[in-house]
């Protein structure tokens, strides 16, 4: 196991390091520069005596943009190993502390939609599974495709016109109601939660639709063989059969897909976020992005990256939990 | 066992199972796949019955069926003086471990996530058969009775053979106390040398503890070996069952002497007498009018497309369906036919 792991790792790092350099060719490569746009401003204020040329020629000195792609990547490296991250550009602070302000925001936003999605999702396709073709099956399949075909914008917008604008339940959109400073610690705590209720069930609509139909596919599969019919035949109770035998073995395929999605818990919602003006990792990534912040989005596509080597890394090790089979080999 | 008379521990009577074809639109029922259709037997106590016929021809559904692994469409099945189809779904439960089935596929029919010890023991303690202090040794001894060792418990389904395998399920039937196994192609997986050690097994098994079986399978020669009486089935329907050395000696139905005439003899000189079946077996969802075998029948009649032959008793215990045997002289004419096979068994020694 310890060989198994320690070479994962190894095997991690040296993708890790050809994903960056990827990122970073295509970051350096970007028809806008905003080292070039910094440098026509900085040469147009008032009192600059250096002309825009010499600006830019100075800034790129200063982020190493003067050595080609694979010296600027190898200073970024350098200073990234240090645990140097540099300052956004777009932000003006430095990108962790950046990074430690918006993240929590994404994560509770995704972890709730995360676990509603599976008490929702995974109870709803073993009933459509158990009582497959019947008019239950057909009810939960025909909500789970309207879920999933229904864009995230619609959806939100939807839920908007629902609850914001005819029920008056919720606002529209940000993180704070308009009494957010007169609250006390607990009622900003709720008045913030309060804001997360229509993007948490946008993001649930949109996300129960695939994993419901994934669970009924493999828990259709599990049902049909002989081993069920071997349980049912023992005369185990009906729940016994379902949780114990079914269930156990269902399991396996639903992890791996669980596991493949820790990644999107920390991304954010890109579009959710934007929408709500949830000042999450999704909209502050977005934002870096296209305004060419290299130091913001190399850090961000880099914990990414690291994200998704260890949720497969963490999806096998639980293969191997659950599937005695992966466990002795 | 419960102290009735009743010889007829397991009496099938007129069961039948169809499959419905749905219309893809409007889920209309069009048609329906005749799996089982018809078919009555008994089985005496600590008998075994073989079922015999080609694949489809729905031996195992009538096996599920029984057990109530599906619902049947009509028909009666009678378990120990008990209908089983009247059984709610708590008292059926209850009635499980009397009535257990082995099948084909040693390798789907064990759970790949849960130990070798628990799969044979889990139902034993829902059920309560022997009480907690005991369920230890209990699980030891069952499991030696069927050749395994008491360190397999821990172990998983996928570290056994295939042959370990089977017996791996034959303990988790017989672990429940059963009266009634019900041998599902028990052994057309494993390999020829495995399979002789399974049945030996089986027939140990039953002399040890007096079960009834009834043994579905389309190895002739397996069943000849293991079988008191044997059931030959076409179609969905019995067209033949008799004591199986009575039946083995002496087959009536034309469909049963083509299939007989198939097992190969283990003597490369004599020459096969074999019936060879034109065609290929007609669909189920769409059987032939009158005796279903009758667009293959060698002995073909005009009746034969007319009218179903009645499943009828033509000598004591020797039930066949076939219209040669089903009017006044019926009895006359078989007793010519066994003359007939007698002659010719004479001549094939000779």
């Amino acid at each position: 196991m310890i060989e198994f792991l320690s070479k994962r790792i190894l095997m991690g790092i040296v993708i890790l390091f050809f994903v960056m350099l990827v990122v970073y060719a295509v970051m350096y490569s970007l028809p806008m520069s905003y080292v070039e746009r910094m440098a026509y401003d900085l040469s147009a204020r008032p009192g600059s005596l250096k002309s825009s040329a010499e600006w830019l020629a100075e800034l790129n000195a200063k982020y190493g943009f003067d050595q080609g792609i694979l010296g600027g990547y190898f200073i970024w490296l350098g200073s990234a190993f240090k645990g140097d991250f540099g300052e956004s550009w777009q932000w003006t602070v430095d990108v962790t502390a950046k990074f430690k302000e918006v993240i929590w925001y994404s994560f509770a936003l995704t972890a709730t939609v995360f676990i509603f999605e599976i008490i929702i999702a995974v109870p709803l396709g073993i009933t459509a599974a158990r009582k497959q073709y019947s008019t239950t099956d057909y009810s939960i399949t025909v909500i789970a495709l309207i879920g999933i075909s229904l864009p995230t914008f619609f959806t939100a917008t939807l839920l908007k016109l629902i609850f914001a604008v005819h029920l008056g339940w919720f606002d529209m959109f940000g993180m704070q109601g308009r009494n957010y400073l007169l609250l006390d610690d607990f009622g900003k705590f709720m008045d913030l939660c309060a804001h997360m209720v229509l993007p948490a069930m946008t993001l649930t609509i949109v996300s129960i639709g695939p994993l419901m139909r994934y669970t009924r596919t493999n828990m259709l599969e599990v049902l049909n063989s002989d081993y069920i019919r071997t349980a049912r035949a023992k005369g185990l109770s009906e729940r016994k059969v379902i949780n114990h035998h079914a269930f156990r073995n269902t399991l396996l395929p639903l992890i791996t897909i669980l596991g493949g999605t820790l990644p999107a818990l920390f991304s954010g919602a890109l579009i959710t976020e934007t929408i709500f003006a949830i000042r999450g990792i999704g909209y502050t990534s977005f934002y870096s992005m296209i305004n060419g912040d290299i130091p913001f989005t190399m850090f961000y596509l880099m914990f990414i990256a690291m994200l998704t080597l260890l949720a497969n890394l963490i999806a096998d090790v639980l293969y191997a939990v659950v599937d005695p089979r992966v466990r002795v080999n | 066992m419960s102290g009735q008379t009743n010889d007829y521990l397991v009496e099938v009577n007129n069961l039948v199972k169809w499959f419905p074809i749905r219309s893809s639109f409007l889920m209309r029922t069009i048609a329906n796949v005749k799996a089982v259709d018809g078919i009555s037997f008994k089985i005496k106590r600590g008998q075994t019955m073989g079922l015999v016929g080609e694949s489809g021809c729905g031996k195992s559904t009538a096996g599920r069926t029984m057990l109530r692994l599906m619902d049947r469409t009509g028909g009666e099945f009678t378990f120990d003086g008990q209908d089983v189809f009247a059984l709610s779904r708590e008292e059926l439960r209850k009635m499980r471990p009397r009535m257990q089935i082995i099948f084909q596929d040693p390798y789907s029919s064990l759970s790949p996530r849960i130990p070798v010890g628990e799969i044979i023991g889990e139902a034993v303690r829902e059920h309560s058969i022997v009480p907690n202090s005991d369920f230890d040794d209990y699980l030891t001894l069952v499991m030696k009775a069927c050749g395994l060792q008491e360190y397999h418990k821990d172990r998983y389904p996928h570290e056994f053979s295939g042959g370990q395998r089977q017996r791996i399920c034959i303990a988790r039937a017989l672990a429940l106390n059963p009266d009634f196994i019900i041998c599902d192609e028990p052994v057309s997986a494993l390999d020829v040398s495995i399979q002789a050690q399974i049945i030996n097994l089986l027939k140990q098994l039953q002399e040890d503890f007096g079960l009834t079986f009834m043994f579905i399978s389309h190895d002739l020669s397996v069943v000849e070996h293991i079988s008191d009486t044997v059931g030959v089935m076409y179609l969905g329907t019995l067209v033949e069952h008799a004591d199986a050395r009575e039946l083995f000696e002496n087959p009536l139905n034309p469909y049963t002497k083509a299939l007989f005439s198939a097992i190969p003899y283990p003597d490369p000189d004599i020459k096969m007498n074999r019936i060879i079946l034109e065609g290929s077996i007609p669909s189920p969802a769409n059987p032939p009018k009158g005796c279903k075998f009758h667009t293959r029948c060698s002995e073909c009649m005009e009746i034969c497309s007319l009218a179903t032959p009645e499943f009828a008793e033509v000598t004591s215990e020797h039930f066949c369906a076939c219209h040669l045997y089903n009017d006044a002289e019926r009895g006359a004419r078989a007793e010519l036919a066994a003359k007939e096979a007698k002659a010719e068994a004479a001549a094939k020694v000779s």
